[in-house]
């Protein structure tokens, strides 16, 4: 349909004439709803006028016509300015004299052009529509209630009791009254038990920080409060499936939060997946194969049920099915096995999205032999499936090479294949990294492998990915047999491409160049390569090719930049940057690289692996991916009172040195306290919970370690919105007499601490020794003024003077691990050789109360306060495991930490623990970190 | 016989055409009270109009067309959206209501200043007048500057909403006027 814009707009003049023409004029509406819904621009003036000349057909009794004024009226809402001059004619329209036609649109109406300070005035309405019995008014009025949630929620929440009342109706919209309102009307009677659906959601909108209320309806409505209902004499039930849904939703969102529930719900979950509605069957299934630490067990009734729907005649039930059993598959493969048969059955489903998902299921849950099958059928319709499949695909591959090395040739020859297929950035970015992969864990394929990217750079559209392949032909090229092939490829790039990917090449070549088995004549051929690039016209360009001349000359200049198995913390060095060139006073000297935190490359690496599943899961499941900053936001948005647990735990491994960074420059706010040195030499990685969860006050605490100083910081939320405290400090009593080497110096006390605004409270120590490092265990207290406040404005009340309180909390460890910063030293073992026996200290713990070496290792870790070096976490074994930390002491002194444990059943775990470092002393503390 | 002339005549000068008639004045006046007092003969409930109420009211074999537009001060700079087409302007008046007299002669003069609003005839309904204190006819028609306009057909009645009082008389008049124009 072509419209024109400006042609409708003309024909506007029809509104405002006298007689209303209501055909004409409703085939008008109809043309300006077109245009909207196709996405046309209007101006706010234009939309206004259009608005207020559709305001005249108000006068028509038409109604059908009156229909599309209301749909009008929505759709202008957001553009027109003063959309509230129809508010008095909806209001009449929605009021119960009214057809029943007019009284549930103009409720829709109504509820987007109402403004929440009127919404006083027409809650009684509103309120009555809800509990109607016609369902298309009752419905109106519920969801308008959704929609009015954002805005005016403490208007809304007093509709509990309504929405709770439409949710109860029983089976009124089956039976229309014969003589009732209805009677006269074209009334089409709705089976689906819609009302429901819409009241359940919002019943919950209200509800959904009173955890307690939740529970009671997913009980009410699960039929777990039989007995009481057969005292009270009601019987919820759910008729609609939609309503359903959400109630397992709902319950399982309950619990997440409270795992003490876990066992009385998953219950509950195994009776719905035998629900007779396949909605709910599905919903229940999914959530099952969802949740955290499900075992393989609780998954068979799930399974069993998703296996019947892999075979159900409508391709949305097999798609449904299909997709979570992929998604489970990617953490319980083996649980999936047993639809093993039925998805193979799926590979030529004539939906190709059921197909596509089929596959990459059997991939991951198939056995060697049926590999090459399913590549030779997967390799048939590539062409014919989205990018997004595509996609989905080629990281499917990418697993299965890690999971069937053996079968390297024939990944590589269907990745190589698609490769030259068309795709898009995100496709072709995914078979690369595949390849990359096999590359890099198939030793044998690597050839091949690296030869399959040289040519996909021969023809690439994108230069990221070009730059991506480059770069890694530098890291893997030096390394093979036949180095020269690789640099012809890679100097044609020079030859041939934009600045960005030449650039790239240079980079790359001055890695063969810097290679440790380069030989003399490979050598002496980069450099003429190189020397080449000097006359680029980009300046990039140019500059790398004279520093890789530069570094290839240099010895020690090559070790440490093209050598280098460690790199920055690089969320680190950004922030460092930042703050060098934004003050003047910093950048008159040189930037201090030696406080940028330096990580194992394999870390690094580890850390994007980690986000990539995250990613690949959020495109598997459909859910946003939640980074630490979407995380945070999202934690400030919910009025729940956020534990801050929630906040700080999920921004775990990565930003561990982001938020260390952000704990100095909170610490440096404090006069006091920066007194003590620009940054803490070592600050603790994980705070210490010093409060049980849900309890009326939130503490945890952070230590830092400073040349002279202990600064121990305790975050504290006030979680009861009755009350506001003030003057808030922690006094701190240690257990036993550390007074001749801890004196306390400073206090720092929160002035004011508001409901659910977490502030940080601080107290020092200076050690009175320097060549002291004491361990004490230190009672805490919490004093405090408390004030009552008004929840909602959370004002103290006037007149109130407060009385003063306390509250205990856990105590508060300081141990030798709070003196190591957990920093990785590259090449650990040359490290431990060099600091030889002269400065060692081994012992040997007998540990009873470990049941297993995964649990003492964990706890090992956190007691010395080092970083595990790769594995040093994941014993391969149960009965044996070695493990190594680095760390250094104090900020300083460089510390390899070597354990070796063995586990019997009965006897626990016995440990030795070497340590070395480069100060004898130091070792000793280290080794009694653990006593 | 005159009954029927006039019966032939309303079909003559405006066959199924309505007479569009506007109701305006400020807040709280009775605009929406005296608009379904005519519609339905009785009193309605009624809260501020946020916007406008629109009905049709058959007097006298003639259809009025009836716009009451929402007085309060937020809503009064649309009345403008509504003025074309207008064949009369019923202004309401709180005949008690002394200290907002001024406004709405303010009001009532710079409506009429509008071109649209040319032709249109004046009917003022000095209402409220069941409540003590009210002002009489001739004390509105001389606040709002009645007897000064200039090229305008205007009448002002004493009404009570309330108790239905003076409103056939006034539209008996507005009948009569808009024949005559």
């Amino acid at each position: 349909m072509n419209l024109d814009h400006s042609a409708v707009l003309q024909e506007a003049r029809v509104f405002n004439q006298t007689p209303i023409r209501p055909r004409q004029s409703r085939v008008l509406l109809a043309k300006i709803l077109f245009l909207i819904y196709r996405g046309d621009n209007m101006s706010t003036n234009v939309a206004t006028n259009l608005f207020f000349s559709i305001t005249k057909l108000f006068q028509s009794k038409d109604m059908s016509l009156r229909q599309m004024v209301y749909l009008a009226i929505k759709e202008l809402s957001t553009i027109s300015e003063d959309v509230i001059m129809v508010t008095s004619s909806l209001m009449k329209d929605m009021q119960s004299k009214s057809e029943m036609t007019y009284r549930a649109n103009a409720i829709r109406a109504l509820c987007k052009i109402v403004d929440p300070s009127m919404l006083p005035g027409i809650e009684r309405f509103i309120k009555a529509a809800m509990v109607e019995k016609s369902p298309s008014i009752a419905s109106a009025a519920l969801v308008s209630g959704l929609h009015l949630f954002g805005e005016a929620k403490d208007v809304v929440r007093r509709w509990g009791n309504e929405a709770n009342e439409a949710l109860n109706n029983k089976g009124l919209s089956q039976g229309p009254s014969f003589f009732g309102g209805a009677a006269g009307q074209s009334q089409v009677v709705s089976t689906s038990n819609i009302v429901q659906y819409h009241a359940i959601g919002l019943l919950y909108a209200i509800r959904q920080h009173d955890r307690m209320a939740v529970l009671k309806l997913v009980q009410t409505f699960s039929g777990q409060n039989k007995s009481s209902s057969w005292l009270g004499g009601s019987n919820a039930t759910l008729r609609s499936s939609m309503a359903q849904v959400m109630l397992v939703r709902y319950a399982v969102r309950v619990m997440e939060g409270d795992p003490s529930l876990q066992g009385q719900l998953h219950a509950l979950l195994e009776e719905w997946i035998r629900h007779r509605s396949d909605m709910v069957s599905l919903e229940a299934a999914r959530a099952m194969c969802q949740l955290r630490d499900v075992t393989g067990k609780q998954l068979t009734s799930a399974v069993s049920a998703l296996q019947v729907f892999l075979s159900s005649p409508r391709p949305t039930v097999r798609f449904a099915a299909i997709r979570t059993l992929s998604t489970l598959a990617r953490t319980h493969a083996e649980a999936v096995q047993p639809c093993n048969v039925d998805m193979e059955g799926l590979i030529t489903d004539a939906n190709r999205s059921v197909a596509t998902l089929a596959i990459t299921t059997l991939l991951k849950t198939g056995n060697e032999a049926s590999v090459d099958r399913l590549m030779k059928q997967m390799q048939g319709f590539m062409t014919e499936i989205s990018d997004e499949f595509k996609t989905i695909v080629a990281e499917a591959v990418r697993s299965l090479c890690r999971k069937f090395p053996a079968k390297h040739s024939v990944f590589l020859a269907f990745l190589a294949g698609v490769l030259r297929d068309e795709g898009g950035f995100e496709f072709k970015r995914a078979a690369i990294e595949a390849i990359m992969d096999l590359a890099k864990h198939v030793p044998e394929c690597k050839e091949a492998a690296l030869a399959h990217l040289c040519e996909f750079i021969e023809d690439c559209e994108f230069s990221k990915l070009s730059v991506r392949v480059l770069h890694f032909l530098g890291e893997e090229g030096p390394h093979t047999a036949r180095p020269t092939m690789y640099i012809r490829h890679i100097y044609n790039r020079v030859v041939l491409e934009n600045a960005i990917v030449r650039a790239a090449a240079v980079s790359a070549l001055a890695k063969f160049g810097a290679s440790p088995s380069a030989d003399p004549a490979l050598q002496r051929s980069v450099r003429v390569l190189l020397r080449r690039c000097l006359d680029d016209r980009e300046d990039e360009v140019r500059d790398r090719a004279a520093w890789a001349l530069r570094i290839t000359d240099d010895g020690d200049a090559r070790d440490k930049y093209v050598r280098d198995d460690s790199t920055f913390a690089l969320a680190v060095l950004e922030r460092k940057l930042v703050e060098y060139c934004a003050s003047p006073a910093a950048s008159a000297a040189r930037f201090n690289f030696e406080a940028v935190p330096r990580i194992s490359r394999a870390q690094e690496e580890e850390t994007r692996s980690r986000v990539r599943m995250e990613t690949m899961d959020a495109v598997l499941t459909g859910s946003a991916v939640s980074t630490p900053a979407q995380h945070r936001l999202g934690a400030r948005d919910t009025s729940e009172p956020s534990t801050p647990a929630a906040g700080g735990a999920a921004a775990a491994p990565v930003d561990v040195f982001e938020q260390q960074a952000q704990y100095a420059s909170k610490l440096n706010a404090i006069p006091e306290l920066a007194a003590f040195g620009a940054q803490p030499l070592v600050s603790s990685q994980k705070p210490a919970e010093l409060t049980e969860a849900e309890t009326e006050y939130v503490v945890r605490c952070i230590k830092h370690v400073y040349e002279g100083h202990i600064v121990f910081q305790f975050d504290i939320t006030n979680t009861i919105s009755e009350q506001v405290m003030e003057q808030v400090e922690v006094s701190m009593e240690p257990e036993e007499d550390v007074s001749d080497a801890l004196q306390p110096v400073v206090v720092v006390p929160i002035p004011e601490l508001r409901y659910d605004e977490p502030a940080t409270a601080y107290v020092a120590y200076e050690r009175t020794d320097p060549d002291t490092f004491p361990t004490a265990t230190f009672a805490c207290t919490m004093r405090f003024i408390v004030k009552e406040c008004d929840p909602a404005t959370g004002e103290p009340e006037e007149g109130d003077d407060g009385f003063e309180d306390e509250y205990s909390l856990e105590a508060a460890d300081l141990g030798a691990g709070d003196f190591m910063q957990a920093t990785y030293i590259p090449d650990s073992h040359t490290l431990w050789e060099t600091l030889g026996q002269a400065g060692e200290a081994v012992e040997t713990f007998a540990l009873a109360n470990f049941d297993s070496i995964e649990e003492c290792v964990e706890r090992v870790c956190e007691l010395l306060g080092m970083c595990p070096l790769e594995g040093a976490l994941k014993p391969t074994s149960k009965a044996a495991h070695q493990a190594v930390f680095t760390g250094k002491w104090m900020g300083a002194t460089r510390t390899v930490a070597r354990t070796r444990m063995t586990y019997q059943k009965g006897s626990g775990v016995t440990m030795e623990l070497a340590v070395r470092s480069e100060d004898q002393g130091v070792s000793e503390l280290v080794v009694s970190s653990i006593a | 016989m005159g009954q029927y002339f006039g019966k032939l005549f309303n079909q003559l000068v405006y066959g199924d055409k309505e007479v569009r008639i506007l109701i305006l004045g400020l807040d709280g006046a009775g605009k929406t009270t005296i608009l379904y007092r005519m519609q339905i003969g009785d009193i309605v409930s009624t809260i501020p109009t946020i916007g406008f109420n629109v009905e049709t009211v058959s007097y006298k074999n003639i259809k009025f067309q009836v716009w009451d537009l929402g007085g309060q001060t937020n809503i009064r700079p649309y009345w403008r959206c509504y003025y074309a087409n207008t064949d009369a302007v019923i202004y309401v008046v709180d005949s008690c209501d002394r200290d907002r007299i001024g406004t709405s002669r303010d009001e009532l003069s710079a409506m009429l200043n509008e071109e649209e609003l040319r032709d249109a005839v004046l009917l003022v309904f000095a209402n409220k007048q069941d409540m003590k204190g009210a002002m009489s006819s001739a004390e509105v028609s001389e606040a709002l500057g009645l007897p000064r306009l200039k090229n305008r057909q205007w009448g002002i009645y004493k009404t009570s909403a309330l108790k239905g009082e003076g409103l056939d008389e006034g539209l008996d008049w507005l009948v009569n006027a808009i024949k005559g124009t």
